[in-house]
This record gives C-alpha cells, structure tokens and sequence, in this order.
C-alpha cells in the first residue's frame, strides 16, 4: 500500500486543472479526491473553479447584432456576383 | 459564381473523407461531418440560408478569438469581416481536409495576424513555444496558506475561501457579472487568454486547443491553470465586494 505524503491545501490547489483534465497519475488523483473529500477549504475552492468555468461558458450564449448580419449578407450577395 | 445550373455538386467536387461510426467532427484527423458537406454544398450554390448559419454559428466565436489577437473591438470585427470575406473566396478550393470550423479559424487566426503584425503588436504563440512553463509561480496568493511549519495545519488554508453557493442565481448569470469575466480574461497574457478562450468559452477539446495553437498538452494545461485561477480571483473579489 502507497505511503502517502498527505496533499497540503496549497498543493491540492496548484493541482486542481491537472485534476479536471484528468491528467493525474492515479494515485495522486486518489489523493487528491481523498483530501477535498475531508477539507472545507479545498472543496470550495475546487467549487469555485467548477463555477468560473461554467460562468465562462455562458459567455458564448451572445446574439450577433443585427446590423452585423446585415453587413455580412451584403458581402455574401456581392460574393454571389463574382 | 455559376455553380447554379449544375446538378447537385458530386462528392469529388469536394474530396471527402467521413467518418464511417458517427457524423462527428474530427479536427485533427481532418474528416467532414455530413453536416459540413451540405453546408459547403449549399454555400457554394449561394444559399443564404446556409450562409445565414454558419454567421449564426461562429461569428461571435471568431470576434472573440479575434480580439485576442487585437484586442480593440472595432478591429477585432474587421479583422472577421475580413475572415468571412476569406472563407467564401476560398470555399470553391476547400478541399475538406481539415473540418469546416477549423479551416474557418485559421483563415481567422490568418487575418488576426496580419493585422496585428501591421499595428505592431507581439502574436501570441509565434514564438518560442516553450514560453514560461518552467517557473513555479503559484496561482493563489501564499499568503493564503499557513506556513510549512505550522504546528496544526500546514500548508492548509489561513481562512476559508468564501463559498459562492449562496450567491442568488440572478447576481451569478447578471450583465455586470458577465462583464467582470469579460474583463478578467481580455486582462489575461495573450498565451493564457487564447487557451482560455477556446477551452472554457468556447468549449473546444484540450485536443482541438491544442493541434490549432500548435502547443503541447503539458503547456496548455499550464496556460489553463493560471487562466482559470485569475479568472476565478477577479470573481472572488467582485463577490466579495457586495
């Protein structure tokens, strides 16, 4: 059985990508998960990280204006011409 | 254009190679989605619908991309005008060996480019690829943390980080909310918003991210890390703020 250097929150931090990815070697991901499973800090953090990036994603849900579509379909009909 | 008295346009039209098991795209190995090769085909007939798609579909994703390779809006949006102009000259010559989106952003990417090399500004990724990834910068504030020596914890935090659950949904998904990453990631190094921008706003695969900026895994990862830790300190301080 592994002896376990015990992850530290500032480490667990520096982690938490490689962890998402899925990029961790197994056994410090059970490490990993074994530290958050028992840290307040650490899993509102992680939390946290989770919400940045699901609020990063919700940037994309913006209209194109309008008056851009316009300008565009009149490159498209002259393109048409060519 | 006077593709409009031929008969449907022949599969060699446009050399197509599809994959057999889904109609998935599948950037880095190059095939066309079904759906990308009627697009084409009905793009190349002038179909303004198609058109009308395909604008519906990327053009606020260019913008974006655009802007972190010059930053000022109204640039950023003739640099995809220009884009768009550049994908339908080249439509007749697409070959369809890489997928629709990914010939798209690199024309974009392309614009993107010369544009900024004409304002003279510095591109993000033409240079060395091995840029910063060595250096053990940590991305929260050590100050944070108790100290390695710390009799009862070390190493763990100082004072609990403040949990967002209880921010009401409206304050969460609210205009000014969304300005503040906005403003967070368009403050971010040209590396890191790049990798940012097309992993978690755009949603692009670390694959994807990585074959189109032409950098490793390992240097993505690290680009992410300290992106989404910024990101995620801009939002912990306007939290904090109310």
């Amino acid at each position: 059985m592994l002896i376990s250097n015990k992850l530290t929150c500032k480490e667990v931090v520096e982690l938490v990508t490689d962890y998402l990815e899925e990029a961790l070697l197994p056994e410090t991901e059970a490490q990993f998960e074994e530290h958050v499973a028992s840290c307040p800090g650490c899993t509102i953090y992680v939390q946290q990280v989770r919400q940045t990036i699901s609020m990063l994603r919700k940037l994309t849900e913006e209209p194109t204006f309008p008056e851009t579509k316009e300008e565009l379909l009149q490159i498209f009909q002259e393109w048409k011409k060519e | 254009m006077s593709e409009s008295t031929h008969s449907p346009a022949s599969p060699s039209d446009v050399r197509i190679v599809q994959e057999e098991t889904s109609g998935k795209n599948s950037p880095s190995t190059g095939t066309l989605s079904t759906e990308d090769v009627h697009l084409i085909e009905m793009l190349r007939r002038g179909d303004e619908a198609a058109f009308v798609s395909l604008i519906d579909h990327y053009h606020a994703s260019m913008l974006r991309l655009a802007q972190v390779y010059v930053p000022a809006q109204s640039v950023a949006e003739e640099v995809v005008q220009e884009a768009w102009m550049g994908v339908l000259q080249g439509l007749k010559r697409f070959e369809g060996r890489s997928s629709l989106k990914t010939w798209i952003f690199r024309i974009l990417t392309n614009c993107a480019k010369t544009r900024a090399l004409r304002e003279g500004r510095s591109i993000p990724f033409s240079s060395l690829p091995d840029f910063d990834t060595k250096s053990n910068m940590s991305v929260v504030d050590p100050d944070r943390f108790l100290p390695p020596d710390d009799p009862v914890a070390p190493g763990g935090w100082a004072a609990l980080p403040s949990s967002w659950e209880n921010i009401p949904e409206d304050r969460l998904l609210s205009e000014e909310t969304r300005m503040r990453i906005e403003t967070a990631v368009m403050a971010l190094p040209p590396h890191q918003c790049a990798v940012i921008t097309l992993r978690d706003i755009e949603g692009w695969s670390a694959e994807e991210t990585c074959h189109f900026l032409g950098i490793s895994e390992v240097n993505q990862r690290v680009l992410l890390h300290r992106a989404r830790a910024k990101v995620r300190q801009a939002l912990e301080k306007y939290f904090e703020e109310e």
